[in-house]
């Protein structure tokens, strides 16, 4: 049995009235990479602002590395654990001073810092980015300065709120990369939340759906993406994430009705309830119908537009709301806007059936 | 109208040749202003850091009073500490009253409000994750108060700037409390009082010399101010190039 960096027993957050994390019980292994996926407000964050020893919980007990963890006085088991935010935040000053902080809070000698921080750097693909104003920086580069900035501290637990969910494709890439880095070589544990399910799939070793302040299921991310539950039905909130009733078709595709009229063709033979989930950046945006080989095109209008640092997100309501990443350059060149009327097209094979 | 221009060239004499009578005002104004600012910043910033950081009750009225204590005139403060320093008054016993001290004193109470005041909102300005972020980065308490404080360093260097402005160029507390004494022994009288003064005895040019002098501090203070931050800006603009050429090379 491995042991557990920490443990939450029957932990409760609440403010006021409102129960954000309701009586939650759950161990974090050492060396594991956990994933808590669920919607914005199932209580992710707070779970991973307590496992930081920033929030006090309003009630249960909080275990660390099998010592319970006395709230009054955290600033010792704080040194354990780190936090990097979703929000990125950054101190106004040099990347270097951003992420030397920690060691030097440590009371870490400057030739060692000097060594670390250059390593961190080297780690997130931002060498030679030390004396740089860090706030001056792209968003991407950013959030890779708060990744280094934790890194360094080689805690026990990393604890990761939505690392790239503002980020585009490449520098999530790296990041994900990073993290896959340091678990594999430091053996941190690392608890990240995320609403993607792509990024659940393929990172952790571990999943736990969150839904309401509570875990509603945990284990490996097949065991849990194969147990359909009805709890993943709720994960509509999750970005591009439906469920329905699958289909099979004469040519030996299927076809899952989702609702509103929304019929989605995947290669998988399915039959009955089936949740599907398309990546993003697979869904190509077009203002008129085009003709090709993808089986699935619908039609719908611009309910929200975002912007990522060298990408625009979409949201495209076709009945059902997709979320969309093209380039800035295509939003931009196709002089798309609110309530615009387009047409999203992605092929059956990339629609994953979970 | 002779007499104006005659005072202005003789000014100018005065200024150039380094008038003992000049300098003796001009450092007297400087000393006492300034650390009547180091004072007022020992107690004014703590209190700053206190009402921003703290969640408590009638903390808007408290703030409302500070702001609105920026505009007292300083001739009714001068007033009350005249009173209280007086020889009946509740600190007469200290036999501070015409003295440095009482001036350091009064301009000290007087600047507290702008400390505070630009203070608070150059604190509460500050990012409210950074408290959070410090802390989750290893520091504790206090480390993640001085860390709130460095990201409102500018506020807080502004705030500074300010209060010695008004310190330097008030002269209601200076003259009831000070005494704008200018014979022997310890001598109180400052820029702005020494300017009074002479204008009233007929000394044109001496006051003008002193109304030159007092607008240049005011001016260099304020200009090594901005030289400071242009610096730092050129700097940051010279460095720039530098790394987009360096990461023009490294995407080739």
């Amino acid at each position: 049995m491995m042991m557990a960096v920490a443990e939450l027993k029957k932990v409760t957050k609440a403010y006021g009235n409102k129960i954000v994390v309701d009586a939650v019980n759950l161990q974090i292994r050492e060396g594991e990479i956990l994933a808590l996926l669920g919607p914005n407000g199932s209580g992710k964050t707070t779970i991973l602002k307590i496992l930081a020893f920033i929030e006090n919980p309003t009630g249960g007990e909080v275990k660390f590395q099998g010592e319970k963890v006395n709230f009054k006085n955290t600033e010792k088991v704080r040194l354990q654990s780190t936090l990097v935010f979703q929000k990125t935040t950054l101190f106004g000053t040099s990347v270097y001073n951003n992420i030397a902080y920690g060691l030097k809070m440590r009371k870490v000698p400057k030739e060692t810092r000097d060594r670390e921080v250059k390593k961190a750097l080297e780690i997130v693909k931002l060498e030679g980015f030390e004396k740089r104003n860090a706030r001056k920086l792209s968003g991407g580069e950013q959030q890779r300065v708060a990744i280094a900035r934790a890194l360094v501290l080689k805690t026990k637990l990393l604890l990761l709120d939505e690392p790239t969910a503002n980020l585009d494709p490449k520098n999530a890439g790296i990041l994900e990369e990073v993290i896959d880095t340091v678990n594999r070589e430091n053996k941190t544990a690392i608890v990240m939340a995320t609403h993607n399910m792509f990024q659940a799939k393929k990172l952790p070793h571990r999943i736990a759906l969150m839904d309401e302040g509570k875990i509603t299921e945990i284990g490996a991310p097949a065991e849990v993406f194969g147990k359909l539950s009805k709890n993943l039905a709720r994960f509509a909130a999750v970005d591009n994430t439906f469920t329905g009733t699958a289909k099979a078709t004469a040519s030996g595709t299927s076809k899952v009705d989702i609702g509103n009229n929304v019929q989605i063709e995947v290669t998988a033979q399915r039959q009955g309830a089936t949740a599907v989930f398309i990546n993003p950046q697979d869904i190509i945006v077009s203002k008129t119908a085009v003709e090709s080989s993808a089986r699935n095109v619908f039609k719908g209008k611009i309910t929200e537009i975002a912007d990522l640092d060298s990408l625009v997100k979409l949201k495209v309501d076709v009945g059902k709301p997709f979320t969309v990443q093209i380039t800035k350059r295509s939003f931009s060149e196709m002089g798309l806007c609110l309530n615009a009327e387009v047409f999203i097209t992605f092929k059956a094979s990339s629609v994953q059936v979970l | 109208m002779a007499d104006v221009l005659g005072g202005i060239v003789e000014a100018f004499q005065l200024i150039v040749t380094g008038d003992p009578e000049i300098l003796g005002i001009v450092s007297r104004s400087l000393l006492f202003s300034g650390t009547a600012v180091i004072l007022a910043i020992l107690w004014g910033t703590p209190l700053a850091m206190l009402i921003a950081m703290k969640e408590f009750r009638g903390k808007t009225l408290l703030k409302t009073y500070f702001s609105t204590l920026i505009g007292l005139p300083t001739v009714v403060l001068g007033l009350i500490l005249f009173l209280i320093f007086s020889r009946g008054g509740p600190l007469g016993f200290l036999g501070l009253l015409y003295t440095p001290a009482a001036i350091i004193i009064g301009q000290a109470i007087l600047v507290t409000p702008i400390l505070v005041s630009i203070g608070v909102s150059a604190i509460e300005s500050v990012d409210p994750e950074i408290m959070s972020l410090s802390k989750t980065l290893g520091a504790s308490e206090s480390q993640a108060q001085v860390a709130v404080l460095k990201e409102a360093a500018s506020g807080i260097i502004l705030s500074d700037i300010a209060s010695f402005n008004r310190a330097i160029g008030e002269l209601g507390v200076v003259l009831l409390v000070g005494g704008n004494i200018a014979g022997f022994g310890i001598r109180t009288d400052v820029l702005t009082t020494a300017i009074s003064r002479n204008v009233q005895i007929g000394e044109i040019g001496l006051a003008v010399a002193l109304g030159i002098l007092l607008v240049l501090i005011l001016f260099t203070i304020n200009i090594i101010i901005v030289v400071l931050r242009k610096a730092n800006y050129i700097v940051e603009l010279a460095k720039a190039p530098y790394f987009r050429l360096k990461r023009y090379r490294e995407t080739k």
